[in-house]
């Protein structure tokens, strides 16, 4: 079966950008307005927040922004009939990003119907386990036509990265650091490892993300990867709801490619 | 120390497991394929038995209680965790786990705390074994115990106050849970209850299960007999709660009874019941009863006593609830503070306002004359005394 995020890397190879936002920040109803944003300035691949009250791989800045749309009355239902009409109007890669407990209490089944209905190509559940993915979810996500996109770290050894790619797909999301979203730590010390995943030659293209923020991160976290992956930083550029289309080109330019 | 029930991958039927971000992985790993191999090690058992006689106090005294038995017409026993060191049972469990991260070779510790009784146990264990510790505390949390925060201070750890969400022990446990994703390879973190992701329910379970291998060998002795009809523990995570029961579980005689916050009422949407009302879910990387919203968010819950103030429950009192091998039931603010003041009066024993809420289940059931209840008196009411005063100044 055909989906979008496949067909990206398929066709591009390198410099894929992915751009992550909480849905529901900084209004309610921005969802929409900041994917046709995002699309316009050639972001190749956008990753929609599920807000969660307790994000555990989270900084402040996601923390924030998950608890301001939580307030805003942000719930998974409510971004589903948001997103109802998508794709109408876009078809770049659309990837839900949210922690298991919510997604659990929608129910496994409904969710992966509903995302598949109204054109979600990949989920990443940070929380969700491998083993606990096989048993209750993998069947799910394949009859939906959902790409699973698991997380390595850099503590990850080699035996498990097999293991984690053999259960992915779409990509892998490479965490730069050891670290929460949003932080500062240098990239250039991290080298080694990107290229220690490089060189196992796995079978789903890697996207690097935490800590991309700017020109200058965005060109080492790709220097072996296929892409990067901005969150924090993208966020703190949306300040105020009726003011999104400047600061969104303003910061896809600033990474430039 | 033996093992109570646990399947290979941590699950107590299907409570508990590991739901954590792949940041944490590594270090879960080393824990979950090394602990049962050190704490069970001749070595381990016999420094951990040492210092907790000599260091700790142990064993506890279980205590006849005349004139609470005399009160409510039954036998009633005090399990006396609030004569520990640092007064509660909660430096059981750390003294414990700074053994095995001097084992795992770690250098720095890192922990949560809501009341600060585990953080203080924690940078007690800390100092005694020279380890730099860092505890994170509420804002929330940080004003209304501030006598442990200096307590913590004069041990030597770092104080970090958590601003996140609403700044009580939820979020003092997340923001211990991203330092340790920070800072995987020389930290361990000490987790203060039956919670978070497996080993930790089932390791802090065994450190904790020293008090009912206690209570079994005392009662013996007392009465001759080893199973008492009842125990009474009030559960926050749930770890004096289990250390209680432990030996119990399996006699199909012993009426286990764990005692929740109901806070200002079960309907009140004010309370910390969290089996009694919460919903099955994950909090900390365990699959467990929390209280949450329909739409998944956890809920921020209420106790008089911060060490209750918490909106999961340890995964083995999910499973001990769903199998009936445990009761659950639930007291409200006041009626822990009526038997808080009670036993002060009856028995010269001031007791933590978490102890408070096994003590009032008293008032609940009528005993028989002949039957053998056991109280857990988790800790001692110092921390408390800004509360009983505050209380008995707008009586
Ligand atoms: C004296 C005392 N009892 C009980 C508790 C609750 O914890 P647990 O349910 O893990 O025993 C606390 C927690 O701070 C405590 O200080």
């Amino acid at each position: 079966m055909n989906n979008r995020i496949t067909s990206l890397f398929q066709s591009k190879k390198k410099n894929i950008l992915s751009v992550y936002f909480t849905a529901g920040y900084p209004a309610l109803d921005d969802t929409t307005t900041i994917i046709s944003e995002l699309d316009k300035n050639g972001v190749d691949l956008i990753e929609i927040g599920i807000p969660f009250s307790d994000p555990l791989a989270d900084g402040p800045i996601i923390q924030q922004s998950g608890q301001k749309a939580i307030h805003n009355g942000m719930t998974i239902s409510y971004l589903f009939n948001e997103l109802k009409d998508t794709r109408n109007h876009t078809k770049i890669p659309l990837i839900l990003m949210g922690y298991l407990n919510p997604i659990l209490q929608f129910g496994v089944k409904a969710f992966c119907e509903t995302c598949s209905r109204i054109g979600i190509d990949g989920l990443i559940i940070p929380d969700l386990p491998p083993d606990y993915y096989k048993l209750h979810f993998q069947d799910l996500f394949k009859e939906h036509n959902l790409c699973n996109i698991m997380l390595i770290t850099p503590q990850t050894d080699d035996d498990r990265i097999k293991e984690i790619d053999s259960l992915s797909s779409g990509f892998i999301y490479m965490v730069s650091t050891n670290s929460i979203t949003g932080a500062n730590k240098t990239l250039e010390q991290q080298l080694p490892y990107f290229e220690r995943v490089a060189k196992m030659k796995l079978k789903n293209p890697t996207l690097v993300g935490f800590g991309i923020h700017d020109r200058q991160t965005y060109q080492i976290a790709t220097k072996y990867s296929n892409g990067a992956i901005i969150g924090s930083a993208f966020i703190k550029a949306l300040k105020k709801s009726n003011l999104l289309d400047k600061p969104i080109s303003d910061f896809v330019g600033r990474v430039g490619r | 120390m033996s093992t109570f029930k646990i399947s290979k991958d941590g699950f107590y039927g299907e409570y508990g497991g590991a739901f954590i971000p792949e940041m944490l992985h590594h270090n879960i790993k080393e824990l979950q394929e090394n602990y049962l191999q050190i704490i069970n090690s001749e070595s381990f058992q016999q420094e951990f038995a040492t210092l907790l006689q000599d260091y700790v106090g142990r064993p506890t005294p279980l205590y006849f209680s005349q004139n609470l038995s005399e009160h409510y017409q039954t036998n009633i026993y005090l399990k006396r965790e609030d004569l520990n060191h640092t007064g509660a049972h909660k430096i059981n469990n750390t003294i414990g786990q700074i053994l095995l991260a001097k084992q795992l070779g770690k250098k720095h510790i890192i922990a949560e705390t809501g009341a600060g009784q585990h953080g203080v146990a924690t940078a007690t264990a800390c100092a005694l074994a020279n380890m730099p510790c860092t505890i994170f505390m509420g804002e929330v949390d940080i004003k209304r115990q501030a006598p442990n925060v200096k307590k913590m201070e004069l041990l030597g750890a770092k104080v970090v106050t958590a601003m996140s969400g609403s700044k009580t022990l939820k979020d003092a446990t997340n923001e211990a849970i991203r330092a340790w994703i920070n800072d995987p390879v020389e930290t361990h973190y000490i987790i203060g209850s039956v919670v978070g992701p497996h080993p930790y329910p089932d390791m802090v379970a065994q450190f904790q299960s020293v008090i009912s291998k206690e209570i079994k060998e005392q009662l013996k002795s007392k009465t001759g007999k080893e199973n008492p009809d009842y125990i009474i523990a009030c559960v926050g995570g749930g770890s004096n709660a289990i250390g209680a029961f432990y030996h119990f579980i399996d006699n199909g005689f012993t009426k286990l009874i764990a005692v929740e916050a109901a806070g200002l009422g079960l309907d009140s949407g004010k309370t910390a019941a969290s089996i009694t009302l919460g919903k099955k879910g994950i909090i900390h990387g365990s699959m467990t009863y929390l209280m949450q919203t329909d739409d998944g968010q956890i809920v921020e819950p209420h106790s008089i006593s911060a060490g209750l103030d918490y909106p999961g429950v340890g995964p083995v009192h999910a499973y001990l609830n769903d199998t009936g091998k445990a009761a659950v039931t639930s007291v409200t603010d006041h009626e822990a503070m009526k038997a808080a003041l009670f036993l002060s009066k009856t028995e010269g024993i001031i007791p933590a306002l978490e102890s408070a809420h096994a003590l009032a289940y008293l008032e609940k059931i009528k005993f028989k004359p002949q039957e053998i209840v056991i109280i857990n008196l988790s800790g001692r009411g110092d921390k408390d005394m800004a509360t009983y005063q505050n209380y008995l100044e707008n009586e």
